[in-house]
């Protein structure tokens, strides 16, 4: 599996949004049900395009919805 | 196969056994097998290459060769359209847009498939310098096509599966 040091709360931000499906959430910000899915997973990290318009069908700041954690050396 | 796998995925939040992606990865490695093999099954129906010199067999070859990209094409779009529809009937859910992920698979897929046509047209030059006849050479490339678009399904299947 491929690692990714950026990791997202795209899940909880969904659920307290009223329960968002990945289905709506997909639709607002123009992808796939699979990619949000792979998203949440951990399966692919999107380009910061994306990664803005998830943050802001939340309403939250960009580093509110995705982090960066350095890999250890 | 993949109509009973799926079965289960019926509301959108709900994980699919296996996504439409992967369904059709499937589907696509089938065909890069089978589209060609059949072609030049039919092709070489009555061994058409046995008595030919060195410019007829160049001649059969390239008109081989230029032939089967009309009816790669067509077969591929049959096989396309027609999972598609299968895959809506079965799964009663819309197909996919492609979007960015799919995009980046898809050239990932490509670079994996371009490496290994490249060094099957090493492998078809050293074949001719290596001494082995002109048909050596273009089965070489043949295969390195058939074992390139293999390769290139296998990897989307890959990176769907496991992320990119």
């Amino acid at each position: 599996m491929a690692k990714h040091q950026i990791t997202n709360q795209v899940r909880t931000l969904r659920f307290m949004a009223g329960e968002m499906t990945q289905q709506e959430l997909a639709d607002h910000v123009g992808v796939s049900r699979q990619t949000i899915a792979a998203i949440e997973k951990g399966k692919y990290s999107p380009t910061l395009e994306l990664a803005f318009r998830i943050a802001h069908v939340f309403s939250v700041p960009l580093q509110e919805a995705f982090s960066y954690n350095p890999a250890d050396e | 196969m993949f109509v009973l796998i799926d079965k289960n995925s019926t509301s959108s939040d709900k994980y699919s056994i296996m996504t439409y992606q992967e369904k059709r990865s499937i589907v696509h490695l089938v065909s890069a097998i089978l589209v060609p093999v059949i072609y030049f099954w039919f092709v070489f129906q009555g061994n058409p290459t046995r008595d030919m010199n060195t410019d007829e067999l160049l001649y059969f070859w390239a008109r081989a060769i230029l032939l089967s990209i009309p009816v790669t094409i067509v077969a591929h779009i049959l096989i396309a359209i027609v999972f598609g529809i299968s895959s809506v009937i079965s799964s009663r859910e819309k197909i996919p847009k492609e979007d960015e992920r799919d995009k980046m698979i898809e050239l990932k897929a490509m670079q994996a498939s371009r490496y290994v046509f490249g060094f099957g047209v090493l492998l078809a030059m050293g074949a001719l310098v290596g001494g082995m006849s002109v048909n050596m050479m273009f089965l070489a490339l043949v295969g390195s096509g058939i074992l390139s678009g293999v390769v290139e399904q296998l990897s989307k299947l890959y990176f769907y599966r496991n992320g990119i």
